[in-house]
């Protein structure tokens, strides 16, 4: 079965919108893993709860706060209007924004386990080698913990591909511009005949996480042979 | 010159330590767990940081309180070697050991990978990873990862403790090497009297916190007054022992040791439970033709390995009876035997001598 154009513009704007909302997610979801691993400072429990929170809200909620804040009447929006003029309202990089979002906190998760877990000793033996604290972390620690950073990626890119509420509240549904997979499906299901068009998106989301997974297993797999030699 | 006065109190902990030495050959911290040796060591490297103190290596202050000067760990360029090895895992051997070469000013690189690698035996398994490697494979690919970066000194804190009795030989050689051939100082942590013998030119003894003595390593392990302080019988030998069996009518128990049986008074322990027996150097005496006639039950075959300094009148020969017994014997009787390395003797344990305090069930000790 060949896809169709549309079908074609779906997938990429979700591979798009998803690649997007991690890759600028990931420094930040590391720095703040790493912040509540690692220190405890006044304050941690509420940064914990922040990082936490769009994993309970409804993403309704979440789309809802975003387009207060960061929608062109919005003080973050305006701002980021007047100084650099982007626009996240109604675009895919709005998209992105609220994707990222709700994935944040399932990133942030699997990062902060593997820190946790990870041996700080061998961190002290490689100061004693004379390298200094940013080689230490860039040398061993992110090495290290790169089963869990990937395992986080995987997890928020797959919530990135299936977001749904806050993306459609924040950016709604324009086609070509925020009509990912997930919102090109329910767009099938409200039109009459759509349901073999939105039988046709079922399949190609299975098909795409599924293949996610499998990725992530073998290159989880490759890691863990590295490291143990 | 290693100059170190350092003061902390952590707990029930407290450490005062002061002490000076001359930072040619090995230094060694001796002393039973918990007198303080690694702390004292992780201070030298930065690891802790004493409330107050100095510690300076030759005219490099590492830390003075006083002075407000404490250098970070990687400003100090002192190599530590941990007991546990801890290698970088996803890390090959050479990678491993060329960590630290960066960091290193270029104009005080004096290891090279070739010259390491070659000292240490390492060149076979540059390639591969600190998982597939056993334990003294891992203690070597530790010690040379820490020359690699190319330290004013290297801090060994037990480094053969984790390895079982022929690693441990296998790496106490390279140690040797290390000592004799990179000139580099090393400050050499353990609670074995036979490695501190063995390698050490200076002995700092240290008990609960501080230091209980300090000086040339001949004078320091002859003042048998250290031994309860150090909590160690200083001159002796260990040897690993099962028990093999009973003897009821004289009350004595058969211990398998390398070498032979060893008989001692009588053991409430299974046959089949392993332990180690401390045979020490005074109770050992030594014959060079097989003894006949004699009340001693335990007589070995062996062959003298080493003969130490004179101390006095006596001098300890070490023996080889398939594991390393140390003899305290006149040093007339030594030269009236004409002991020399290589030279068959029997050496001769009274059974009575073994005192049962000395044995340590190997599943109890901290080694």
């Amino acid at each position: 079965m060949a896809l169709t154009p549309l079908e074609v513009e779906a997938i990429m704007l979700s591979l798009r919108v998803a690649g997007w909302a991690v890759l600028v997610s990931l420094p930040l979801g590391i720095a703040v893993a790493w912040l509540l691993a690692r220190y405890r400072f006044p304050g941690h429990s509420i940064v914990n709860g922040l990082v936490h929170l769009p994993l309970v809200l409804p993403p309704v909620v979440v789309g809802f706060v975003l387009l207060l804040l960061l929608g062109r009447q919005g003080p973050l929006g305006a701002w980021l209007d007047d100084w650099f003029g982007i626009t996240l309202a109604f675009t895919w990089q709005g998209a992105a924004v609220a994707s990222a979002v709700v994935s944040f906190p399932l990133m942030v998760r699997a990062i902060r386990l593997s820190i946790e877990g990870m041996d700080q000793r061998l961190e002290t033996a490689a100061r004693t080698l004379g390298a200094p604290p940013v080689w230490v972390f860039l040398s061993i620690s992110l090495p290290l913990m790169a089963p869990g950073v990937l395992t986080g990626t995987i997890l928020a890119f797959a919530r990135c591909l299936g977001e749904f509420g806050a993306t459609i509240t924040f950016v709604s549904n324009i086609p070509g511009e925020t009509r990912t997979l997930p919102l090109a499906l329910y767009t099938y299901t409200q039109v009459p005949g759509g349901l073999d068009g939105a039988f046709r998106l079922m399949v190609i989301a299975i098909v795409i996480a599924f293949a996610a997974l499998v990725a992530s297993e073998l290159l989880a797999r490759a890691l863990r042979r590295r490291l143990e030699g | 010159m290693l100059t170190v006065d350092a003061r902390l109190s952590r707990g029930e902990f407290a450490l005062d330590a002061a002490f000076s030495a001359e930072t040619a050959g090995v230094i060694a911290l001796f002393g039973a767990s918990g007198a303080g040796k690694t702390t004292l060591v992780d201070a030298i490297a930065g690891l802790v940081r004493p409330h107050e103190g100095r510690i300076a290596l030759g005219d490099r202050v590492l830390f003075d309180s006083g002075a407000g000067i404490d250098l970070r760990p990687e400003r100090r360029r002192i190599g530590y070697v941990f007991q546990d090895g801890r290698l970088f895992p996803h890390l090959s051997v050479r990678g491993n050991l060329l960590y630290g070469r960066r960091f290193a000013p270029r104009e005080r690189r004096f290891a090279t990978l070739e010259r390491i690698a070659d000292l240490l035996g390492l060149e076979a398994m540059l390639t591969r990873r600190p998982g597939t490697l056993s334990g003294g494979e891992r203690q070597r690919v530790a010690l040379g990862r820490a020359l690699m970066a190319q330290p004013d000194m290297l801090l060994m804190d037990e480094p053969l403790a984790a390895l079982d009795v022929p690693r441990k030989a296998q790496v106490i050689d390279y140690i040797e090497r290390l000592r004799d051939e990179m000139g580099v100082p090393i400050v050499f942590v353990s609670h074995a009297v036979d490695e501190v013998a063995r390698l050490a030119g200076t002995v700092v003894v240290m008990a609960q916190g501080r230091v209980a003595a300090a000086g040339p390593a001949a004078d320091v392990m002859a003042r048998l007054d250290l031994d309860p302080l150090a909590g160690i019988e200083a001159a002796g030998a260990v040897l690993e022992a099962t028990v093999e069996s009973h003897d009821a009518a004289y009350g004595l128990t058969l211990l398998a040791v390398p070498g032979g049986t060893l008989r001692v008074p009588r053991l409430g322990l299974e046959p089949g439970r392993r332990l180690r027996v401390r045979v020490r150097a005074r109770d050992v005496s030594l014959a060079t033709a097989e003894p006949r006639e004699t009340s001693v039950l335990n007589v070995f075959r062996g062959r003298v390995v080493e003969i130490g300094p004179r101390r006095g009148a006596s001098v300890d020969v070490a023996v080889d009876i398939g594991a390393r017994l140390t003899a305290r014997i006149t040093a007339r009787s030594a030269d009236a035997l004409a002991l020399a390395p290589g030279r068959a003797v029997y050496a001769l344990v009274k059974s009575v001598a073994v005192d049962p305090a000395s044995l340590v069930q190997a599943e109890q000790d901290d080694i």
